[in-house]
């Protein structure tokens, strides 16, 4: 096995006069009849921050994957520092100095952040020495980058935005000159995004390269210097960051114009559809994890609940939708008392007038190895119109998925295909079109656009809004701050299974917001 | 006075007796779901090895060369069960109930067809089995009260596979947790994709832990039937692979603890020897089959969650997958 240590790199020296830290060029890469990859070049400046975005499946993952080596480009050519390489594995990339904080880290959970950032990059047989070496350099990084993590603490135990410095950690200490990292805002709250963004500075200005892989156009605008848009696995365009602006970067993702910012008319409240008292819920593992929520919706009206993921909101979302007992309080439902005692509720508060669009589409919303036509009705295959007995009305059942297909327009346009060959967008469009079409009172929508393209999630907000329109009362759950701002008539924020705080999404501060999403809450108001 | 010490003494030099296949074979399953590979397969691989080692060591009249084929048929098992698991990302359960499978149906057919005994092989004697290593002055030291029985019974005149089962366990605590293969094997087990980004092999180092359990699960099984008894017998394993990989959820997957379950198991066994056929107070006359079946049930009690929650490798079972 060949040693990792920064010493034995054999890093090739900088070849005079280049600028460039990364030169790819003409990459090709297929997955089967994917043509992920289609003769990218793509020139990385070295000392920049270099912003690549583009929807879900526009080949930015691919491209970076194959630069880290855990692909092989079918062609094209990887140049770094100005010599040209082959890059075969993510030992080669290390070697090379690329580094790469990845989205879902890669970090064992029950070793300490020392251990973890050693793994691999061991010095001797004997753990002690790189153990002790580790911890000095951990100091030094620290000091360096403002990169401050207890070495000696368990991963697990440690915050989410501790966990990704642990991962740039683990980069740096293996000498990375090139620093990947995708999507690495997305599971952060507000203040741990400025502080990443802060380090990310302090790299730069070091002479360190980073590419950035996002599809939050904010953080692009506000943090690198140039900016590569993909789009179906083509690179559309390189632009100066501070030449270009947001509406452009997107109308160059979807290759249309595309509206940022959701147009809605003032809500118009009615009566209380949705009333939810002192609520009190348990996850699996008997811990409470929401502890005592109260908040009414009224008909017209969106209740936006903001929070960083994990304060309870799955939780909260699920009882709600009749899927998790409720261990206190009550949920009132269009008047009638209807709080879930067990677990099969489900069924029950469907036919009582609620719809729930839940936050993992996969996990609860769909079955990806079922057709199309079948997820269409899934969860309201006994009524009546879908036949009776034993058998399934079948001709029915499609001709209503045809129609959610139309009004929605899911891609491809085809009942009989196997909804694991959706595109994520498409997927929850199915599941949206399922629960908006049966006309509830009340709509539950998790996370409606994770994972989700931006030209969809225009789409699904407007529908949204829509359904608002249309006199529906609805409770939206998300952990992007910017769609609950867009779409929310009253924000909630949610933390440790508590309400901390309610804003006006028309005067709330982002600023503001973000203490309380991060527990800091100096104003605590009682929601009405 | 004398005769209780003396009684106990010899249960617990039994104890040690029972205990060593079972410390090897629970060792051995330690090394490979650490890695994150269960390996149900270790009974088949107790009684393959057993097999090979008696045949062997019949044919040749050295015990050494036994415990080599012994460990050698281990190894063989171990690399189909990498194969299926590690390379062809089957089902690791599966493979290893197909290997118990296989040890059983071949060992007997294999006896049978080569020995005509009826499954079993030969008597061995002399040098084909492994003697019994008496410590300097154990005999001299015999007599003297308390110390003699401990340092004549207990610690000398065992065989060399219990000297090596007993080092193999502070030997195992330092590899997992002092040096770098032990720091990988870890993370294998927990989250192999945090060793693949890191630029190591999973599938490597996955092997280099079977390598491993095959060896030691292999003396496990030459201990059988070469030092424990003096031939192979049908079905010799009798479910040991099994009360092992039971004494390693136990333990929690951690070296000592494994050790001190293994003795545990063993003292019950022990136990069942001693008590057959006598009286108990209170109770009387136990039948032979229901203290035989002792192990077994504290096998149940212990799986069925008195041991408190044990929380196995993350990665445990899991066929490594490079995700797109």
């Amino acid at each position: 096995m060949t040693s990792l240590t920064p010493e034995t790199t054999q890093r090739p020296e900088v070849a005079a006069g280049t600028d460039f830290a990364i030169e790819l060029r003409k990459i090709n890469k297929r997955f089967g009849p994917v043509h992920a990859n289609k003769d990218i070049d793509l020139e990385v400046k070295r000392g920049t921050v270099h912003g690549i975005v583009g929807e879900n499946g526009a080949g930015k993952s691919t491209l970076m994957s194959i630069l880290y080596g855990f692909y092989h480009a079918d062609s094209g050519e990887i140049v770094v520092g100005g010599q040209p390489v082959i890059i075969n594995n993510s030992s080669d990339a290390l070697h090379l100095g690329i580094g790469m904080v990845h989205q879902h880290f890669m970090l064992v959970d029950n070793f300490t952040v020392i251990e973890n950032v050693i793994l691999g990059a061991e010095d001797s047989a004997l753990l002690r020495p790189s153990v002790d070496k580790a911890r000095r350099e951990l100091t030094r990084l620290a000091e360096e980058y403002g990169l401050n993590v207890p070495p000696d603490a368990l991963v697990e135990d440690l915050s989410v935005g501790q966990q990704q410095r642990v991962e740039i950690l683990k980069a740096l200490y293996r000498g990375a000159d090139i620093l990947i990292l995708d999507e690495p805002t997305g599971v952060l709250t507000p203040a741990e995004a400025d502080h990443l963004f802060k380090v990310l500075e302090t790299l730069r200005n070091e002479g360190k390269t980073i590419i950035l892989i996002t599809h939050k156009l904010r953080e692009i605008m506000a943090i690198t210097d140039r900016v590569s848009v993909m789009r179906q696995g083509e690179m559309v365009k390189t632009l100066e960051t501070s030449e270009t602006s947001p509406e452009q970067l997107a109308e160059l993702m979807v290759g249309r114009r595309v509206l940022l910012r959701v147009h809605k008319e003032p809500a118009n409240p009615g009566d209380v559809k949705l009333e939810v008292k002192d609520l009190v819920v348990a996850d699996d593992q008997g811990t409470e994890r929401v502890k005592g929520v109260s908040f009414t919706v009224r008909a017209g009206e969106i209740l936006g609940i903001a929070g960083v993921a994990g304060n309870g909101q799955s939780e909260l979302l699920e009882t709600i939708a009749g899927m998790r007992p409720a261990n206190g309080g009550t949920i009132t439902l269009n008047g009638e008392e209807v709080t879930a005692a067990d677990e099969d509720y489900a069924a029950f508060l469907r036919r009582k007038g609620l719809a729930h669009v839940p936050e993992d589409r996969l996990r609860m919303g769909l079955v990806t190895n079922f057709y199309e036509w079948e997820n269409a009705i899934l969860g309201y295959h006994d009524e009546p119109r879908y036949g009776s007995g034993l058998m399934l009305e079948i001709k029915a059942a499609k001709a209503e998925a045809k129609r959610h297909i139309e009004k929605f327009d899911i891609r491809p346009a085809n009942t009989d295909l196997k909804t694991a060959n959706f595109s994520g967008g498409n997927q929850q469009k199915i599941v949206l079109a399922r629960e908006m079409e049966r006309d509830p009172d009340v709509l539950i929508v998790g996370q409606p656009t994770r994972g989700v393209d931006i030209g969809a999630i225009e789409f699904i907000h407007n529908q949204i809004i829509k359904m608002r329109d249309a006199g529906k009362a609805i409770v939206l759950v998300s952990v992007e701050l910017d769609e609950i701002r867009s779409l929310s008539d009253r924000i909630v924020v949610l933390f440790d299974g508590q309400i901390v705080g309610e804003a006006d999404p028309e005067t709330a501060d982002e600023g503001e917001l973000g203490l309380l999403m991060a527990g800091v809450n100096n104003k605590k108001a009682a929601v009405q | 006075m004398d005769a209780i010490l003396s009684d106990l003494i010899s249960l617990l030099i039994t104890t040690i007796r029972v205990s060593t296949p079972l410390i090897l074979a629970c060792l051995a399953g330690l090394y490979s779901e650490r890695a994150g590979i269960i390996d149900i397969g270790l009974e088949g691989k107790l009684l393959g090895a057993a097999f090979g080692a008696a045949t062997v060591a019949y044919l040749t009249g050295s015990a050494w060369i036994g415990l080599i084929a012994g460990v050698g048929v281990s190894l063989a098992f171990s690399g189909i069960h990498g194969l299926a698991s590690i390379n062809f990302r089957g089902n690791q359960v599966i493979s290893g109930v197909a290997l118990n499978f296989l040890a059983a149906g071949l060992t007997t057919f294999l006896g049978a067809t080569w020995f005509a005994r009826g499954g079993n092989t030969p008597a061995l004697s002399g040098d084909a089995r492994f003697g019994a290593i008496h410590f300097p002055f154990a005999r001299e030291l015999s007599g003297v009260p308390v110390i003699g029985p401990l340092y004549s019974g207990l610690l000398s005149g065992h065989t060399i596979l219990t000297y090596i089962a007993f080092l193999a366990v502070p030997l195992t605590a330092w590899v997992l947790w002092r040096t770098r293969f032990g720091l990988r094997l870890r993370s294998v087990g927990e989250n192999p994709k945090a060793l693949d980004t890191a630029g190591m092999s999973v599938m490597w180092l996955r092997y280099k832990a079977l390598m491993i359990t095959g060896t030691l699960v292999g003396v496990g099984g030459a201990y059988l039937s070469t030092a424990q008894a003096a031939s192979f017998s049908n079905n010799m394993a009798a479910g040991r692979g099994f009360i092992a990989l039971a004494a390693l959820i136990f333990a929690k997957w951690r070296p000592f603890q494994a050790m001190f379950a293994c003795l545990l198991f063993g003292l019950l066994e022990a136990l069942q020897y001693r008590l057959q056929g006598q009286d108990l107070p209170f109770i009387g006359r136990v039948p032979t089959q229901a203290m035989q079946a002792l192990p077994y049930v504290l096998t149940i009690l212990l799986l069925a969650g008195f041991v408190g929650r044990a929380i196995p490798p993350k990665g445990l079972g899991q066929p490594y997958v490079k995700e797109r």
